[in-house]
Order: C-alpha cells, then structure tokens, then sequence
C-alpha cells in the first residue's frame, strides 16, 4: 500500500461508499481504501472508524473479524477519525443493549432521555435525531479550521457519548439536551454527525482530517 | 437553536431523465438527474430524492447508474425510491450510494420487507412511503399503485405499524393534493406526525412557499418534499428556506 493512504474500517456493518466517496473528493490523489484487513489497517497511515446500525452489533463484528486490535493500535498513534457509531464504539459503554464499547474515551453512550425531547416552544422532538443541527465549537482544533463555529452537519442517532473528561469535548449540540457531538484527543477526532453527508462543512472537516498532524 | 426543517426536492426518474406529469400522464422533460441534483445541493437542499418511476423492468439498472455518479458529486443524503421490493433491491441501491431507501407497495404487500430490510441495514436506512387518501372526514386510507388500489389500510395505524417494524422515517404523500398545487393536506400530516416518533416528510400538492411553510407550522411535518415548484425554476430552494425562515422556522441557510 502507498505511502499516505487512509485506511476505512469496514468490519461488515452497513454501506461504506459515502464515507468513500467524500475522502476520495478531498483526498487529492491520496489513496482511499475500504478495508476488513487488520493488515492494512495497520499499514494505513490514517484511519477512519465509520459505523452504522446497532453498536452490540458493530462491537460483535469488529470482533468476528479480529479488527480490534488494529483499530485500538492505530487510536494510539495515528491520526483516527470516528464518525457515528464509530465515535460511539470508542467509549466504555453503551445503553444500546448494555454493551461494551472500546475503552479509548471514558464515559457512557446514553440514549436521548425521552422526558427532555421537546424544544422551547413546547414541541415533541422524535428519536432518532434526524437532520441537519448546529456544532458548536467548544475549543479550538485543526479539524475545525475554515468551518464556521455553530456550523449545521447532518445527524441520524438515538445514543449519544457522555465523557468523564470534560476536557475531550471538541463540540456540543442541542436537542432537547445540550449534548456531546465532538470528542478531541491527541491523534483522535471523533464526531457523531456524518461529514460525508454534511455538504461544504463536512468537506472541510474530511478534508482537515486528511491534512491533519496531531 | 436546535434541528432544522427540511427541504427535500424529489426527482422523478424514468430511462435516465427527470419527468413531471400529474399522475403519470402528460410528462415533462425536466432534465438530466445528476444535473438537477447538483444545482439543488448548490441551493441548499438538505436532501435530494429520486423516485425511480421506470415502467419496464430490463430498464431498472439505469437508475444504480445514476444513484453511483450522483452520490461521487453531491454530499448531502440521497433517498431514491421505486420499485423496491426485496432486501437486496434495497442493498443494491445502499452499494450504489443511496443513503436511505423508500419502499411502499412492496411494504404493504409484505410488512416482514420492512423488518428484514431494518435488521439488516438499519433503520435509518430505511423510508416507508404512504400514499393516502381521504376516505371520510378525518379518515384516510392508504392505497398503492399511484393511487389506484385501496388496501383498506387506515393510513394513521398503517404509519404506527411501519414504525413498529423499523422504519427510521415515513414519507407520506396525498393522493387527493398530488399535482393540484393546491398544498398539503395539512390534517392528514399532522394526524400521521402527531401518532408517530420518527420524522415524517409531507408530500403531495405545494404550489408555493406558503405551502410549505404550512406542512411544518401546521401539518408538524419534520421535512417537506417538492418537486415541479423547483425543477421549472418557479422558486429556488433558497428562496424556500428564506421564505420559511421568515416566518420563524429554523433552517439549514
């Protein structure tokens, strides 16, 4: 594999290709690969950690296909973007069918608390959270160089990280909750809206992330 | 602040070309799919969807063709929809580039779709589409086939039941306002949102902005879907979500 490439963890859970599509769009002729293979992985000089669908679903495919150790490995030392369930999956534990999650962040995914989902007009807000909402900024990061603070990105999710270390929060939006939607540390950058759906901010944010040196 | 109303722009697809006709007759060429795709996602739409309304099934693969070159060039989400009837129709179209997938007929032909396609995808995967009609004062039905087959099926129970199954989203269109440009039917929508939790998208019948405006001030619909007021230029999506944010609704700008 060429030197540079951005290895995009495929451990089965769902469709790949936007996630795909966008990077290739910003990569400038970086090569962008779709891979099951810890080898790979390891080998990659940038990872993104994508999911989609239930997490004990995503946690019990990284595992079947023995990604684990390779996605903890590149968490350590290289630059690594979770997006979704991917950002999810790197906390201690989630709601969603009382799961474990990878460990690398401290904190609990919880589920959007159905006594708090109305607005301030009095207006039920429905779980899933679907749709474009504003990130704010809540510190400075690479990643959100050139996107405008309170920015809108496009969400699908029910469950939400909730860190220990207030300090890893690199983002935050509302619904219903003033809720977690970026986590920041070190090498890693994890994010529960979707970039690669969120048209010229989350280009930006794809195209930071490539350009990125933690 | 908080999560933004919706405008999708629907693309009706037939042999690689957007048309718009009223209830499938009288179709007009509307243009190139990914074209018009391109100048929505440059407007600012927050979704683009493509109903695949081909006739003839040795025609079907056009529409993976035109799902693939437009998911390389608009990075916004893409529903497309028509003529899906198994998992790996719904699949198919997911590897393509789709985001999310609508069934209808085959939903209410065979309720278990909805459940496999939500277990194996997600459900945010996954759109029902109703097409209603009122049957009585407050009282719609749901029918299949562009409007032709009544199933029998109250189109308020039917939305709790897709729900259940796994739907992540209902996208719910009047047969009564479809292509009267006439404007939602307001009562239905509200009836249908107000009985489940996952987002609706109203559809069927706007012929100007206020229209929309009403599908969410009044219908409570989460997003709203147009078509022939965009594609013949009458109003941008802009000018939609200006109109709408004028009037106190929070949008994508």
């Amino acid at each position: 594999m060429a030197t540079g490439a951005i290895a995009v963890v495929d451990y089965g859970m769902g469709n790949l290709r936007s996630v795909w599509q966008a990077l290739v769009h910003v990569a400038d002729g970086r090569e962008v690969v779709v891979t099951a293979d810890p080898a790979v992985v390891a080998a990659a000089e940038r990872v993104v950690f994508p999911g989609q669908g239930a997490m004990p679903d995503c946690m019990r495919e990284l595992d079947a296909r023995g990604l684990r150790p390779a996605v903890l490995a590149a968490a350590r030392d290289k630059p690594f973007l979770g997006i979704c369930i991917g950002e999810q999956m790197l906390f201690e534990h989630s709601a969603e069918g009382d799961v474990a999650g990878l460990g690398v962040f401290a904190g609990e995914v919880r589920r959007f608390p159905a006594e708090k989902m109305v607005d301030a007009a009095g207006n039920r807000l429905k779980v899933p959270h679907m749709g474009w909402n504003e990130v704010r900024q809540t510190r400075p990061h690479a990643l959100w160089e050139g996107i405008a603070d309170g920015a809108r990105f496009y969400f699908v999710h029910s469950y939400y990280v909730d860190p220990v270390d207030r300090a890893c929060v690199a983002g935050t939006t509302d619904y219903g909750i003033p809720f977690t939607s970026a986590v920041a540390r070190d090498n890693i950058f994890a994010i529960q809206c979707h970039p690669e759906k969120s048209a010229q901010a989350g280009l930006a944010l794809l195209e930071n992330f490539i350009r990125w040196k933690p | 602040m908080g999560l933004a109303k919706r405008i999708i722009p629907c693309l009706d697809v037939t042999a690689g070309r957007v048309v718009k006709g009223t209830n499938f007759v009288d179709l007009r060429d509307a243009g190139d799919p990914i074209e018009i795709a391109r100048r929505y996602d440059e407007q600012g739409a927050d979704e683009v969807t493509f109903l695949d309304i081909t006739a003839s099934s040795d025609q079907r693969d056009i529409i993976l063709h035109i799902v693939e070159a437009c998911a390389a060039q608009v990075f916004i989400p893409l529903t497309v929809g028509g003529g899906v009837r198994t998992v790996a129709d719904v699949r198919r179209l997911l590897n393509a580039g789709a985001d999310k997938v609508s069934m209808n007929t085959a939903a209410v032909q065979n309720p278990d779709l909805v459940a496999d396609a939500s277990a194996k995808v997600g459900n945010q995967c996954i759109v029902v589409a109703i097409d209603a009609k009122q049957t009585a004062p407050g009282l719609w039905q749901v029918f299949t086939h562009g409007g032709r087959n009544n199933t029998g099926l109250d189109a308020v129970e039917w939305a709790r039941k897709v729900q259940q199954l796994g739907a992540g989203e209902i996208l719910l269109t009047s047969m009564d306002r479809d292509g009267t440009k006439n404007g939602f039917d307001l009562a239905l929508t509200r009836a249908v949102s107000d009985a489940v939790d996952i987002p609706v998208i109203a559809s069927g019948g706007v012929g100007n902005l206020q229209h929309l405006a009403d599908g969410v001030s009044e219908g409570r619909a989460d997003a709203v879907l147009a078509a022939s007021i965009f594609h013949f230029g009458e109003y941008t999506v802009r000018e939609a979500k200006e109109y709408m944010r004028e009037r106190g609704i929070e949008v994508r700008l």
